[in-house]
């Protein structure tokens, strides 16, 4: 590998390491996006939020470049997303996606260890050792490592998968849904490494379901509707009843608690 | 057992049912060769002159005229075919993805009978392995386009699609058969059996100069396809470019499968019984998994064309018979234990 192509696992300053302008994507002449205009810095989790429908997904996925958008750019580090090789993005951005599944009963170490397969020759393989046992332990698997993936429960197979997604040690990571099957614990678990990430600064791009989740842990919100951004600012500025009832159709009242005020959602009920 | 000792484990067994076979093989036969003789042979062969060299230069020819060949293409065609299940199970994501069972064998055979009708004689030794590359290039591309969601294949569509590709080119080989003449007809016939019998140096050395890189390729390939049981979006999240590891290997598998068939003809199910064994001693990374498969079905088809040689006296059986024989079975049992398992496919 070429010194030029050296890409450091974490990145400095404020500008931004994603910056999406105008995407837009459509599908069997349906606007899944509809003119998407994002920046992403680094040191920050930007949580996804939106109901069912909205683009999240979709929105991440051609953020990480998975899928093209129809029109609009997306410049990721400095670049366009499209014009990397796959092995080069894979040593720029991680992606943990909704669907986990493995074809052959690997063990769980080999499935975090494939986490490392990006910075096979390269220096960084150094860090290989280090860099497996720490994602082995934010995501609490020690116990599970002998054991055979297609063996395990779904959340546990969640975090076996987030593992892998944090031994690529990346300065980009996307995380579809890291909390879906998980229980209380590990959902909070998952979104404190969420932020240890993001403290060793690198950009963190989540897409949650449970809103009070996202408002106590991420430092900015983007709220999707029907393939447009609602609104992107603080938890404090996005996660106001009126928005939020709007946008999800149901009457909300937003609880602010503790010394920083993170804002909870809870739907009217009566 | 740890998995260290699991691969020492199955390290030594592979060896012992390799040295064994071989040997075995070697030395039955009509003609009663001693073990001692064999290795003299060979060790003359190799430039080293010994006591046990046989004198007899009628044991000499039956050793390097008609048993060592035969042993050798029984090795490189095992191999191929055993490479060519688990390079095929790898990117169909399922474990009962075979070249026999989903039909490139049979587009494959399709292939050599056509080219074995039009004349194989002008073609040359090697215009039967090109044919019955382009036939199981055909079915490959047939099934994998047909059959996959997704980056995975159900159990049920692949078989099914097996099935049609099958139908069709069985279909193929009864129209060929019917144009042939009688003696074109009794080889493709001959053919469809399996048969190591008649080996020649020069179809070895077909089958070895494409099975032995196809081997390599598979070998240097294997870390990516472990990355592929992920399935092919997460392969491509750390670096996988899917797209061409996807054509690589379904040329990969044409040509193993092709050149396996092109001269012994169909010998099923070593593809599907060989790795699975194997991924059942020492897990699925596909490193250790390509390397053991190839020594395994080697080694393998070696013992079953003993067999054929050996279970009827006076006679031979069809090796493809053997192998379908218990390979048929075995797949029974897979569908059996996979059903209980996750209860059924629908």
């Amino acid at each position: 590998m070429s010194a030029a192509e050296e890409t450091p696992t974490t990145v400095g300053g404020a500008e931004p390491v994603i910056v999406a302008r105008d995407v837009r994507l459509t599908r069997d002449g349906r606007e899944i996006l509809a003119g998407i205009d994002l920046d992403i810095l680094p040191g920050e989790v930007l949580a996804l939020v939106g109901p069912n429908g909205a683009g999240k997904s979709t929105l991440l996925s051609v953020l990480s470049g998975d899928q093209d958008a129809s029109s609009g750019t997306v410049e990721l580090l400095g670049r366009p997303v499209g014009s990397y090789r796959p092995l080069e993005l894979a040593r720029r951005r991680a992606v943990l996606s909704q669907a986990n599944t493995v074809s052959f009963p690997f063990r769980v170490i080999e499935i975090v260890q494939m986490g490392r397969s990006p910075w096979l020759r390269t220096a960084e393989l150094a860090d290989d050792q280090a860099a497996v046992l720490e994602a082995i332990r934010a995501t609490d698997i020690e116990h599970l490592l002998g054991r055979r993936f297609t063996s395990l429960s779904g959340g546990e197979q969640a975090r076996a998968s987030l593992a892998r997604v944090l031994a690529q040690r990346t300065p980009i990571v996307f995380l579809d849904e890291p909390t879906a099957a998980l229980d209380l614990r590990h959902q909070e678990d998952v979104m404190r490494v969420a932020r240890g990430l993001a403290a060793e600064g690198r950009a963190v791009v989540v897409v949650v379901h449970d809103l009070s989740l996202a408002g106590a842990y991420a430092d900015r919100i983007a709220l999707l509707d029907t393939g447009r951004l609602d609104a992107v600012g603080t938890p404090h500025e996005v996660m106001t009843a009126d928005r939020v009832g709007r946008v999800y159709g149901l009457d909300v009242q937003i609880h602010r608690v503790g010394d920083s005020e993170r804002p909870i959602v809870l739907p009217l009920r009566d | 057992m740890s998995p260290r000792s699991r691969a020492v484990a199955l390290t030594l067994l592979l060896a012992g049912l390799l040295v064994g076979g071989v040997v075995l093989s070697a030395v039955t036969g009509q003609l009663a060769i001693t073990p001692t003789e064999v290795a003299g042979s060979l060790l003359r062969a190799i430039g080293i002159d010994t006591d046990w060299a046989p004198t007899d230069p009628i044991i000499e020819s039956t050793l390097w005229v008609v048993r060592f060949p035969r042993i050798v293409m029984a090795l490189v065609v095992g191999a191929a075919l055993a490479v060519a299940g688990a390079v095929m199970q790898a990117i169909f994501g399922n474990p009962l993805a075979e070249p026999g069972v989903v039909g490139v064998s049979s587009g494959a055979a399709l292939g050599a009978a056509t080219a074995i009708v039009v004349g194989a004689s002008v073609l040359g030794v090697a215009g039967v392995a090109v044919a019955a590359f382009l036939g199981g290039l055909v079915a490959t591309l047939l099934v994998y386009v047909v059959s996959r969601a997704g980056g995975r294949t159900e159990v049920v569509t692949l078989l099914l699609t097996g099935i049609a590709v099958n139908a069709i080119a069985q279909a193929g080989i009864a129209f060929v058969l019917f144009v042939a003449d009688s003696a074109s007809r009794e080889q493709i016939v001959f053919w469809q059996l399996g048969s190591l019998g008649g080996s020649l140096w020069s179809q070895v050395a077909v089958v070895a100069a494409v099975a032995v890189p196809g081997v390599l390729v598979a070998l240097a390939l294997a870390r990516r396809y472990d990355l592929l049981a992920l399935g092919e979006r997460n392969a491509r999240h750390l670096g996988v470019d899917v797209e061409r590891l996807r054509l690589v290997s379904i040329v990969l598998v044409a040509l193993l499968t092709g050149v396996a068939v092109a001269f012994t003809g169909i010998i099923a199910f070593v593809g599907l019984v060989v790795p699975h064994l194997i991924r059942m001693i020492i897990g699925p990374a596909h490193r250790g998994l390509v390397l053991a498969s190839a020594v395994g079905g080697g080694a393998l088809l070696v013992i079953a064309d003993l067999l054929t040689r050996t279970l009827v006296a006076g006679a031979e059986l069809p090796i493809g018979m053997l192998t379908s024989l218990v390979g048929g079975p075995f797949f029974f049992w897979l569908l059996y234990r996979q059903r209980r398992r996750s209860g059924g496919w629908a």
